[in-house]
C-alpha cells in the first residue's frame, strides 16, 4: 500500500502510550457495534505511486488529443503562455486554503484583489467577487440575486448556451423561482418577443454576448428594454471577445457573468473552470461568494482582507442568499496571470485573430456548393453551417485526419469555433475535406 | 507590495501569438468596444517576479503545520499534480466524441465505483464543484424524491446548531425551511429533541458525523431510524469524513445521501480556496434524480455518457464537474487502496488525540474522552479573566511558523479554537506545536496585555476589518492625476 504517514511505528507507540491505549482501533471504541469495517472498504489494495503512475498514464493514453480543434460551445482552446502554468504551480498558492488569516495570506489576497480589478476592467462594472464555480453557476447565482418579493420571474434567452440554461433551470426549480425562455431568432434573442414578455413581475433578463451560435446580440437594445420594465439586465460575457466588443457596462448590464476558462485555463475535459461575476455599485452587497477588499493594518499600511463577510453563510446561515463559500482561487489566479501576461494589446490581438480567422474560415466554407452559413448576423469566433448531407460523415472524415471538427447540433447543423491557435493550413485542410464530403 | 497595476508601464508588453496568417477582417467600428481596457502593461519578467513575490507572502501546507479545524489541511501528494498535468487529460475537449475520451470516462466511472464502496452508496455524481455545491445537489435530490412521490408537504430540513453555516444556507437556496435543532449537553444530537422535531413535514435531516466538535455521535443508528420512521431522508455532510474514512461508511449508518469534500479527505490541494470538488453519493432510491449525464458502461466495456435521465434534477454545473480534481482524488485513492485508506483515518484520529492530550495540560478542551480527527479548545475563561481571546491566541501563533486553528467555530462554543492536525504530520511536529501552544498559554497568563500585540513578525499587522467592510474597496483605482 502507499501512504503519506510520517510517524514511525515507534512514534505511534509513544503516542498510544501517552493516551493509555494499546491499539489505534481503541480510538473507535465508542462507535456503535457492527459499524466498523473489519478490513477496509472493498476496493483494490493500494498500488503505491508507481502503480498509480502506470494506471493513469494508460488511461491518459486512451484519450485522443487532437492537434487541430474547431470545437468550442462553452470550452475554448486558446494559447496559454507558459508563465501561467508556472505561476499556478507555485506551492504556497496550490496548498493554501481560503485566506482567513490575512497576516500570512497577503499573497493570495492580493492576487485575488488584482483578479477582481481585472474582471472590473473587462466588464466595465464596479465590483467583482473572487469567482464562483463556473460560468453556468455564475449565471444561476446572478438570476437568484435579482429576485425580490415583487419580482419573481426571470427571462432567459433561448440563444444562451444550453448548459447554462439547464443549470439556471435547476437552481430556479429548487428555489421556486419562475423562469421563462425567450425564443431565439436568427441565432440571437428575439427582442420583439422579449418586449412582450417583460412586465412588473420580471426580476431580470439573461442573455449572452455572444450567443451560443456565436452571433452578436444587440445587447444595448435588450438592456434598454429590460430597464424600461424595471428589471435587471444580466449579460453573459465571453471574456476574450470582451476585448473587442462593447463592455458589459457599455451595454448597460447590471451584472456580468461568464465562463473564465478561455483566460489561461486548459480544456481539461470540462474542469476545473472559473465563473466570473461582476456588478454595479448598487448590487455589490448582493453579490454571492468571497470578496477581497483593501484596508490598512494596525500601522496604517495597506492590507488586503476577505471582506463583506456579513453577507455570507457562515454568519447569516439560513438568511444568506447563497451557500457558496469557496471560490476557484487558483483558476482566478490563472486568469489574472493570463491577463497580466497578455496585457490590453495582447488580449485585443487574441480577440482580433479569433475574429479574423473565424471569418476567413466561414467565408472559405461558404464557397462549398450546398454548404451554407445559417445566420446572417455579425459573429465573433463561432458560427453554424448547414450541409447538404450528413454532418457525422464530415466530422468522421475530419477525425480520421486528426481534426476535431465543430460540434454537431441536434438539428443537423455544425457549430464551428476558430481561435488564434488554428493555423490557416488547418482551416484549408478542413475546407478541402468538407468540399470532398459535400461532393460525394 | 506594489500591485500589478502600479508596476504597469504604458507600451510595455510581451508577444505570444504567431503573426496573423489570414487576410484582415475588421469588425465595424460602431460595434467595437469604446471603453479603454485597463489591464496592466507588463513584461513577462514583471509578471513572473510579481507572483514569485506574492508566493512568499502566502502560507500553504507546504510552508508548515496547518491545523485549521474542519478544513483537513493534509499534505497534497505531488504525484497527483503530475498525473493531472498529463496532456491526455488537460488537452481534451469536454464535448469530444465518446470513443476519443474513454480514459477520461474511465477515471469518472472507476472513481464513482470506488467512492461508492468507501461511502456505502450506490451511485455518485461529480458535477458539484465544492462541498456547499454538493450540499445543494444532495438536498435537491431529497426535494425531488418527495416531489416524485407526491409527498409535497415535506419541506422542512432539520439541522443541528453545531452544523456548518452552509447547511442552513443550502436549505434556503433549495426553497425549504430550516428547523434548528439544539445539541445536547454532550454536543451530540438530543434524541428527544429530534423526536419532537420530526413529523409529516420533515423532508430530511442533515448531519456532520463526526460533528464539528470532533465527536462521533454514539446514537447515530437511532438518529437515522427516527428520521426514516418519520418519512424523512438522512443527509451526510462529509466535511469530517477524514476521521472515519475506510473505517465506517455513512451508508451503513443509515444515510441516504452524502457529499464528499474531495479536497479534504482525498488530498486534493485547496488552491487558496478552490477548486475543490463536492461529489455527491446516494442510495439506489435517489439515483434516478442525479444530474445528467451519467457515465455508464456497456456489456462490451465501452463507456458512454447517458444524457437521457428524465427524472433527473437537471444539471448543477456545466460538463462533468471539476474533472482534474476528481482525477487527483482517484489517484490518491488508488495509491492508498483498501489497506492504506483506513490508516489515514486512524492516524488522523491518533494525531488529534495526542495533540489534544498535550494541550489539555493547560487549555480547556471541550471534548470529553477521545475525540475524532479534531478537537475544540475554549478560551472563554481566559477571555473573561485575562482578556486573552481565541483571536489573540491565533494571532500569536502566526509568529510561530504555523497556521492557527479555526477560530470562533463551532458557534455553540464560546471563544473556540478548533484544531485538526491531520494524519500527514509526524509526532515531532505535534510535539513542537504543543510546546508553542503551551508556552503561549503561559505568556498569556503571566503577561496577558502583551497578547494583543501579535503578530509582530508578519508582513502586515492585524488588519482593520471594520474599515474594509464599512468602506468597501474591492478593486484598484488609478490615482486621480
Amino acid at each position: 500500500m502507499g501512504h503519506y504517514l510520517p510517524s514511525t511505528d515507534r512514534q505511534r507507540e509513544e503516542m498510544l502510550r501517552a493516551l493509555r491505549i494499546q491499539s489505534l482501533e481503541e480510538l473507535y471504541r465508542d462507535l456503535p457495534e457492527g459499524l466498523v469495517l473489519s478490513d477496509g472498504p472493498k476496493i483494490p489494495k493500494g498500488q503505491g505511486e508507481l502503480g498509480v503512475l502506470r494506471k493513469f498514464s494508460s488511461m491518459a493514453a486512451e484519450n485522443r488529443v487532437f492537434s487541430s480543434v474547431f470545437r468550442g460551445a462553452g470550452a475554448y482552446r486558446h494559447y496559454i503562455p507558459a508563465v501561467v502554468s508556472s505561476v499556478v504551480s507555485k506551492e504556497s498558492f496550490v496548498t493554501a486554503y481560503t485566506p482567513y488569516q490575512a497576516e500570512i495570506s497577503q499573497g493570495v489576497l492580493q492576487a485575488i484583489f488584482e483578479y477582481q480589478t481585472m474582471i472590473c476592467a473587462l466588464t466595465g462594472l464596479d465590483a467583482s467577487n473572487a469567482s464562483v464555480y463556473d460560468g453556468a453557476t455564475a449565471a444561476a447565482e446572478a438570476v437568484a440575486l435579482c429576485r425580490d418579493r415583487k419580482r419573481s420571474r426571470a427571462l432567459i434567452s433561448a440563444a444562451s448556451n444550453p448548459q447554462v440554461i439547464q443549470v439556471v433551470n435547476t437552481y430556479c426549480w429548487a428555489a421556486g423561482y419562475e423562469i421563462e425562455l425567450i425564443p431565439e431568432r436568427d441565432g440571437v434573442t428575439d427582442l420583439e418577443v422579449l418586449e412582450t414578455r417583460l412586465g412588473p413581475d420580471v426580476s431580470c433578463v439573461y442573455l449572452e454576448q455572444l450567443s451560443y451560435f456565436g452571433q452578436m446580440e444587440d445587447a444595448k437594445a435588450a438592456s434598454s428594454l429590460t430597464h424600461q420594465a424595471g428589471a435587471k439586465f444580466i449579460l453573459g460575457v465571453n471574456p476574450i471577445a470582451a476585448a473587442l466588443l462593447p463592455s458589459a457596462a457599455e451595454c448597460g448590464a447590471d451584472i456580468a457573468v461568464g465562463e473564465g476558462q478561455p483566460l489561461g485555463i486548459p480544456l481539461s475535459f470540462g474542469g476545473p473552470y472559473l465563473g466570473f461575476m461582476a456588478a454595479t455599485d448598487a448590487l455589490t452587497r448582493k453579490l454571492p461568494g468571497r470578496m477581497v477588499g483593501e484596508t490598512v493594518d494596525a500601522n496604517g499600511n495597506r492590507a488586503f482582507v476577505l471582506t463583506l463577510q456579513a453577507r455570507e453563510q457562515h454568519i447569516r446561515r439560513e438568511k444568506a442568499s447563497s451557500n457558496i463559500c469557496s471560490n476557484q482561487a487558483l483558476c482566478a489566479t490563472a486568469a489574472a496571470t493570463y491577463l497580466a501576461a497578455m496585457g490590453p494589446q495582447g488580449l485585443r490581438e487574441v480577440a482580433q485573430q479569433c475574429y479574423q480567422k473565424a471569418h476567413y474560415f466561414a467565408e472559405a466554407l461558404a464557397t462549398i456548393p450546398g454548404l451554407t452559413l445559417r445566420h446572417k448576423g455579425e459573429f465573433f469566433h463561432e458560427f453554424v453551417t448547414d450541409l447538404p448531407g450528413d454532418a457525422a460523415k464530415l466530422l468522421e472524415a475530419l477525425e480520421a485526419q486528426g481534426i476535431l471538427g465543430g460540434l454537431p447540433l441536434p438539428d443537423g447543423g455544425i457549430l464551428w469555433c476558430v481561435t488564434e491557435v488554428n493555423a490557416r493550413e488547418e482551416m484549408d485542410t478542413v475546407v478541402k475535406l468538407a468540399r470532398e464530403v459535400c461532393a460525394s | 507590495m506594489k500591485l500589478l497595476f502600479e508596476k504597469s508601464i504604458p507600451g510595455r508588453r510581451s508577444y505570444y501569438l504567431a503573426p496573423c496568417d489570414v487576410p484582415e477582417y475588421t469588425l465595424p467600428a460602431p460595434m467595437q468596444r469604446q471603453e479603454a481596457l485597463d489591464l496592466p502593461e507588463l513584461s513577462e519578467t514583471d509578471v513572473s517576479r510579481h507572483y514569485s513575490a506574492l508566493e512568499r507572502l502566502s502560507f500553504g501546507v507546504n510552508q508548515g503545520f496547518y491545523p485549521l479545524g474542519s478544513c483537513t489541511m493534509k499534505y497534497n501528494p505531488k504525484i497527483n499534480e503530475k498525473l493531472a498535468a498529463l496532456s491526455g487529460f488537460t488537452e481534451i475537449h469536454p464535448l469530444q466524441p465518446e470513443h476519443t475520451v474513454q480514459g477520461a470516462l474511465r477515471v469518472l466511472y472507476e472513481a464513482e465505483r470506488s467512492l461508492c464502496e468507501v461511502t456505502g452508496m450506490d451511485a455518485m455524481t461529480f458535477q458539484p464543484a465544492a462541498g456547499a455545491h454538493g450540499e445543494l445537489t444532495g438536498l435537491m435530490l431529497i426535494k425531488r424524491y418527495h416531489e416524485a412521490r407526491g409527498d409535497t408537504p415535506r419541506r422542512k430540513i432539520i439541522v443541528p446548531d453545531s452544523a456548518h453555516g452552509t447547511n442552513p444556507a443550502t436549505v434556503s437556496m433549495c426553497g425549504m425551511e430550516v428547523v434548528n435543532l439544539s445539541s445536547g449537553a454532550d454536543g451530540c444530537v438530543d434524541l428527544e429533541a429530534l423526536r419532537q422535531a420530526v413529523g409529516p413535514d420533515t423532508a430530511g435531516f442533515m448531519l456532520t458525523n463526526p460533528n464539528t466538535l470532533g465527536i462521533f455521535d454514539p446514537n447515530i443508528m437511532r438518529i437515522t431510524e427516527i428520521v426514516h420512521e418519520a418519512g424523512g431522508l438522512c443527509y451526510y455532510d462529509g466535511a469530517n469524513l477524514n476521521a472515519v474514512v475506510g473505517v465506517v461508511r455513512p451508508g451503513d449508518m443509515g444515510f441516504d445521501c452524502v457529499h464528499l469534500n474531495l479536497h479534504k479527505t482525498f488530498s486534493t490541494p485547496h488552491g487558496g480556496g478552490g477548486p475543490g470538488s463536492g461529489a455527491v453519493g446516494c442510495k439506489a432510491r435517489l439515483e434516478a434524480y442525479l444530474p445528467a449525464p451519467r457515465v455508464v458502461m456497456s456489456e462490451e466495456g465501452k463507456l458512454s455518457l447517458q444524457q437521457d435521465c428524465p427524472e433527473s434534477i437537471g444539471k448543477v454545473r456545466s460538463f462533468y464537474g471539476n474533472f482534474l480534481v476528481v482525477l487527483r482524488a482517484f489517484a490518491y485513492l488508488t495509491t492508498l487502496g483498501q489497506d492504506g485508506l483506513p490508516e489515514v483515518a486512524k492516524n488522523a484520529v491518533l494525531n488529534a488525540n495526542y495533540l489534544m492530550k498535550r494541550l489539555s495540560e493547560r487549555f480547556t478542551i471541550v471534548n470529553q474522552g477521545f475525540c475524532m480527527h479534531e478537537f475544540v479548545i475554549t478560551m472563554e475563561r481566559e477571555a473573561k479573566e485575562k482578556h486573552v481571546t481565541a483571536m489573540d491566541m491565533a494571532k500569536a501563533l502566526l509568529d510561530c511558523g504555523m497556521h492557527p486553528p479555526t477560530m470562533y467555530f463551532p458557534l455553540i462554543v464560546k471563544e473556540a479554537l478548533m484544531v485538526e492536525p491531520t494524519e500527514t504530520e509526524g509526532k515531532e511536529t505535534l510535539d513542537e506545536a504543543a510546546e508553542i501552544f503551551l508556552s503561549l498559554y503561559d505568556r498569556a497568563m503571566a503577561e496577558p496585555e502583551t497578547m494583543h500585540e501579535y503578530p509582530k513578525e508578519t508582513v502586515i499587522g492585524r488588519p482593520d476589518e471594520v474599515r474594509a467592510a464599512r468602506h468597501p474597496n474591492l478593486r484598484y483605482r488609478k490615482a486621480e492625476s
